[in-house]
This record gives C-alpha cells, structure tokens and sequence, in this order.
C-alpha cells in the first residue's frame, strides 16, 4: 500500500469522511438553490455521492485487517458500557467500593432488569472527553476495580442474579500503587470468585479485551465478542516492543497475535460473535445495543436449564480444555 | 541478571551480582547461593527437584507434552526448538509426583531458561494437571514459579492458561487441597496474576523479581520514579502479598512443615501409603 499505516480510526476513515464533507456542502448549496434543473441536478449528485459513501463504508467494514479492527475497537466513539447498559437494561443501580480500599472508575457495576428479570452487570468504562477519561483511568481498572467486582459477584450469588460482564480495558493499572494495593492479586481473585459461582455468567468484549485485565473479569459459561472487537494476550505494541524492540510494529503484531473475533472464534475460545451494524457499532448504537440484547437473551435462556452445580462445572469445563498441544 | 561467568575450565563461577569469584563446586553445594552477598541464582528445574523431593522420590509425569505453533507465529519454532536443544526439556516447566520427608506431594517447578519459562499451552496444561493430580491423588500441591508471564507467540491460546489453571486452584479449595506457590526469579504478570496469586500459602526466595508489569511498561503507564525495591518479593511481602521470604536452603524444611500443617486430613484418604514412610527424616 501506497498510504502510510493509520495509526487511529480517524485517519482510516478520512477518505469517508470527506465524502461525507462533500455532501454536507453539497447540501448547504441545495437549499439555497432557487433553479429546479439546478436543484434537481444537485439532488442527484447528492444522492451519488451518498452511494459511493455507503459502498465505500460497507466495502471498507467487510474487509478490515487485524490493524483495523484495533483503530475500531478503540475508536472514541465506540458504544462504551453505560452506553449499552442505559439501552439493554432497565433500571441499573451503580454500586460503588471495594470496601477495602477506595474507589474505581474503570470497573462499575450493580444490579439492573434484563427483559424484566434481575442481573448484575459488571464492567469497564473508558471515558470520552477528558475529565471523564483520567476519571475512568482510560480503562485501566486499579486493584479497588477488581475487589468491587468481586464484591458484586458475591452479592450476584446471594441473590441468585445471572452475571453480565461487559470487557473493554486496553489492560489493568500497572503503575506504582495498582502494584503496592496487588493489582496481580485483585485480577487472580476475581477469576477465582467467577469460576465459584453457581449463577449463570456471560462475558462480552464490546471493544478492547487486553490482557490480564480483561480476562480477570471474563471467566463465563459464554464469552461472546462485538464482530470489531479484539482479545489479547498482550497489546499489540507492547509485543512489537518486547519482541521485535519496535512499537511502531502494532500493526504486524496485530496481525500475529490473531485477536480479531473471527481469529479467536476459529481457536474455538469463544462461543459467539455478536454482529455489528454496516461501519461499525459506533454508527448505530442503538442498532448494536438491541444486537447485544437479543444475544444475552438467547444465551441465558439456553444456561436456565443447568441447575447451579451444572452452571459451575460448565464453567471450569469450558475452560479446561483451551489449550493446543503435540505429543512429543 | 547475567549468566554466572566461568573462568578457566569452568572450576570457578563469578557472582552476578557483587563480582565475587567461587569455586564452582562450592557454589552448587550452596545451592547456587552465594556465599558472600547471598544472592540467589537461578537454578534449573531439575536441580530445584533434586534438592526439594527426597532422593529418588521423584517421577516425572506429562514430559511429552511439547507445544505446536497454532498461530503461525514468526520465529515461534525457531525460538522453541533453540530453547529445547538449550534445556533438553520440551517446555517451560517440569511436572510429577515427589516426597518431601516422606509425604506425598504434586510438583510443579518451571525452568526460566526455556523461553524465559513462559506460559503457552502447554505450561498451563501442566500446572492444571499438577493441581488436578493433588485433588486425584488426596496430596498438596506445590508450584515453583520461574516466570516472565505468558507467551505471547501463542497469542490468547497463552491468556486462557491464566484462566484454566485457576480454576483448578479453584477447585483445590473447595476440595480443601493444599496448594503452596513459591515465587523464585522471576515471577510476573500472566502468571503472578493467575494461579500464583490464589495459592493457600505462598512463599518466595530473596531478592526474587516479583510484579504484574515489566519496569518498561510501568514506565509507560506514568511511573517514573520507584522505590529501590520495587517488583521485589521483599516489596511485595512489606505490602502483604507473599507469606514468608525464605532461603534457598531453608524451602524444603519450611514445606515440609506446611505439607505436615495443611495436609494432615489427606493422610487417611491417600490411598497404597505406609504410615512408616511418613514424616521419616531423610
Ligand atoms: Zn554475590
């Protein structure tokens, strides 16, 4: 390719946004028009114009690259949780503290109604202007994070509620404090907690899954992942960095680590993917949301047929035989 | 940590760490300790069996299980098949049944010189299966972890591991398994934040390298200045996240105590064992 590497969605999608500039001027221009032949030809070009932006969108979505789905699933206008959970549940309180230490505003929780019927969801927030982003710690949940999500399981499994979890962090906290309060040990426990339950569990990556972070609230009877979401063992730059001592190699280890939704689901280490609206979640929220809605409708009612011991071996089953291996 | 250099015909072995030049043999009699500043080397797996399980104690089980390369990944094999010709193992950590004074125990002990004993598939198959075989077999388990974390060449088949084998921790718990962790140079992110974190007990050797992030991605998150010693096991034990530090020539009393504290109930349920065989000083 000719074209420099995107290094955001922004640039990836500039050539749709100036298509989308065009019809917008084209536009301000039509309204004005007081001639019928002129307007009538304006109108035409408008509408070719908006043809060539739709084909141009549904091409450009169907065939993304690992890269791409990176700029994607990171895209600041991607659907956040709260963005799903005011469309998808009725009625969610926010339940706040680990009860041991402090606060944390990148993994938030409490109970809400799905179709009616009581769940805890539990997840990562990531914030969009800037006050909001140091205030969710752009997703990098601390060791309080952790510790008030288990605190929400165990209250999931006290009053028998199914547990959502909605995964989208570019990793956890690896700073000086998330490291003195044991971030390490806040991600271990928490998946310690998950595989005890003996309530239904559905995890969703709706946009990032990194590493340690991510799976420290993903351990599921079903893990689902968005179509333009990614999972990862590690972010793709931080493995350019490490392996090939070059982060500008994103791009290549994207391609590498095999984390787009299709990748992982051949790896069979996921259950689902929950499909996304031409050109992405972030066109159609609301057309995602009921996407999402349907999908942990579907996958519940199937788990409301395991009774808890089931749900619990299910559980350590779906997970015990993720793995590849040769005998030597 | 550099390499012990050798001088001569290998009859002496420098200190990595304060320079001081031993007599080889003396220093593989201190454990590969030295005996001037303390400093623990690493040691290999088969070493570290030797001197924990009593003598001819110990039975390897699952050594042909090797991993394949699932993702394509560049260089995987190379790497692998150098690190294989290096150790002579096929992955990162070796696994069996052992005795320490007498009682039964299910061993894991991971090797950093095969690929920095990082977690794939395999390693985290192993590690299951040794806490599996302790809910089998009515025994503690043991780990020794010797870690970077997990690895990246086999992409989220790696991040799974974590998962996997906490979930056999898991269930060590409700089966009231013992399940001891130690954490040796180095124990880090996947596997710190998996089944090393969740043990019953866990110990570490001095001065080991302890911590969720490599100091490179700490630095990226915004942490510029750290105390002297952080991502230590001394750092991790003042802020409550290990048991005990212990000494290299002291872990295999200090297990041997907690298998006899802890596992005392499995004694009656084990199966084929001779109570004179017990608690036998070797
Ligand atoms: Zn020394």
């Amino acid at each position: 390719m000719a074209n420099a590497v995107p290094r955001t969605l922004d640039e990836w999608e500039k050539p749709l946004r100036d298509l989308e500039d065009g019809i917008t001027k084209l536009k301000a221009v039509a309204v004005k028009e007081k001639d019928d032949s002129r307007a009538a030809d304006l109108k035409y070009r408008i509408q070719e114009l908006q043809r060539r932006h739709d084909n141009y969108l549904e091409v450009m979505y169907s065939q993304l690259g690992p890269w791409e789905k990176v700029l994607v699933a990171r895209a600041p206008n991607r659907p956040y949780m709260l963005d799903y959970v005011n469309q998808v549940f009725e009625g969610f309180v926010e339940l706040q503290g680990d009860r041991r230490y402090g606060q944390d505003h990148a993994i938030i929780g409490g109970p809400a109604k799905l179709n009616g019927s009581p769940v805890m969801v539990v997840g990562h927030q990531k914030g969009r202007t800037i006050q909001e982003r140091q205030l969710r710690n752009f997703g990098y949940a601390r060791p309080e994070g952790y510790r008030k999500a288990i605190r929400l399981f165990e209250l999931a499994q006290r009053f028998s509620m199914p547990v959502v979890t909605l995964v989208d962090t570019p990793g956890a906290d690896a700073g000086l404090e998330a490291e003195s309060r044991g971030i390490s040990e806040a991600i271990a426990a928490s998946m310690l907690k998950m595989f005890s339950l003996t309530v239904p569990i559905i995890s969703v990556i709706i946009g990032e899954g990194g590493s340690g972070g991510a799976i420290g609230i993903a351990i599921a009877n079903r893990v689902l992942m968005f179509e333009h979401s990614i999972y990862s063992v590690i972010a793709p730059e931080g493995c350019a960095a490490i392996l090939w001592r070059k982060p500008e190699m994103g791009p290549q280890a994207a391609e590498a680590l095999k984390v787009t939704a299709e990748s992982v689901l051949s790896f069979q280490l996921i259950d689902q993917i929950i499909p996304e609206p031409t050109g992405g979640a972030h066109r159609d929220p609301a057309s995602a949301a009921q996407s999402l809605k349907v999908s942990l409708l579907s996958n519940l009612a199937e788990l409301s047929s395991l009774s808890g011991p089931e749900l619990l071996n299910d559980r350590a089953n779906r997970f015990r035989n993720l793995g590849v291996m040769a005998i030597h | 940590m550099s390499k012990p250099g050798k001088l001569g015909e290998g009859a002496f072995i420098q200190c990595a760490k304060c320079k001081k030049i031993h007599f080889a043999n003396e220093f593989e009699e201190n454990l590969r300790v030295c005996s001037s500043c303390g400093w623990h080397h690493r040691i290999s797996a088969q070493r570290r069996i030797e001197i924990t399980c009593d003598a001819n104690s110990f039975e390897e089980l699952d050594q042909d299980l090797k991993s394949g390369n699932p993702l394509d990944f560049p260089d995987y094999d190379e790497k692998r098949v150098g690190a294989e010709d290096k150790t002579g193992l096929l992955d990162s950590i070796v696994t069996g049944i052992g005795r320490i004074d007498g009682n039964r125990v299910s061993l894991a002990v991971a090797d950093f010189s095969f690929m920095g004993g990082s977690m794939g598939s395999v390693a985290g198959e192993k590690v299951t299966r040794t806490l599996e075989r302790g809910l089998e077999k009515k025994c503690p388990a043991i780990v020794f972890c010797a870690t970077g974390g997990a690895r990246m060449q086999e992409g989220l088949l790696s991040l799974m591991q974590m998962a996997k084998t906490t979930s056999a921790a898991e269930r060590c718990n409700r089966a009231s398994i013992p399940y001891i962790c130690v954490f040796t140079d180095p124990t880090m992110a996947g596997v710190l934040a998996s089944y090393a974190s969740v043990a019953d007990v866990i110990l570490a050797e001095p001065k080991s390298m302890v911590g969720f992030a490599g100091l490179r991605v700490s630095k990226q998150a915004g942490v510029s200045k750290v105390p002297d010693d952080f991502q230590s096991a001394e750092f991790a034990y003042n802020h409550g996240m290990i048991d005990k530090i212990v000494e290299r020539k002291d872990l295999k009393s200090t297990l041997s105590q907690l298998v006899q504290l802890l596992g005392g109930h499995l004694l009656e349920q084990q199966e084929g064992d001779k109570l004179t065989t017990r608690g036998a000083k070797k």
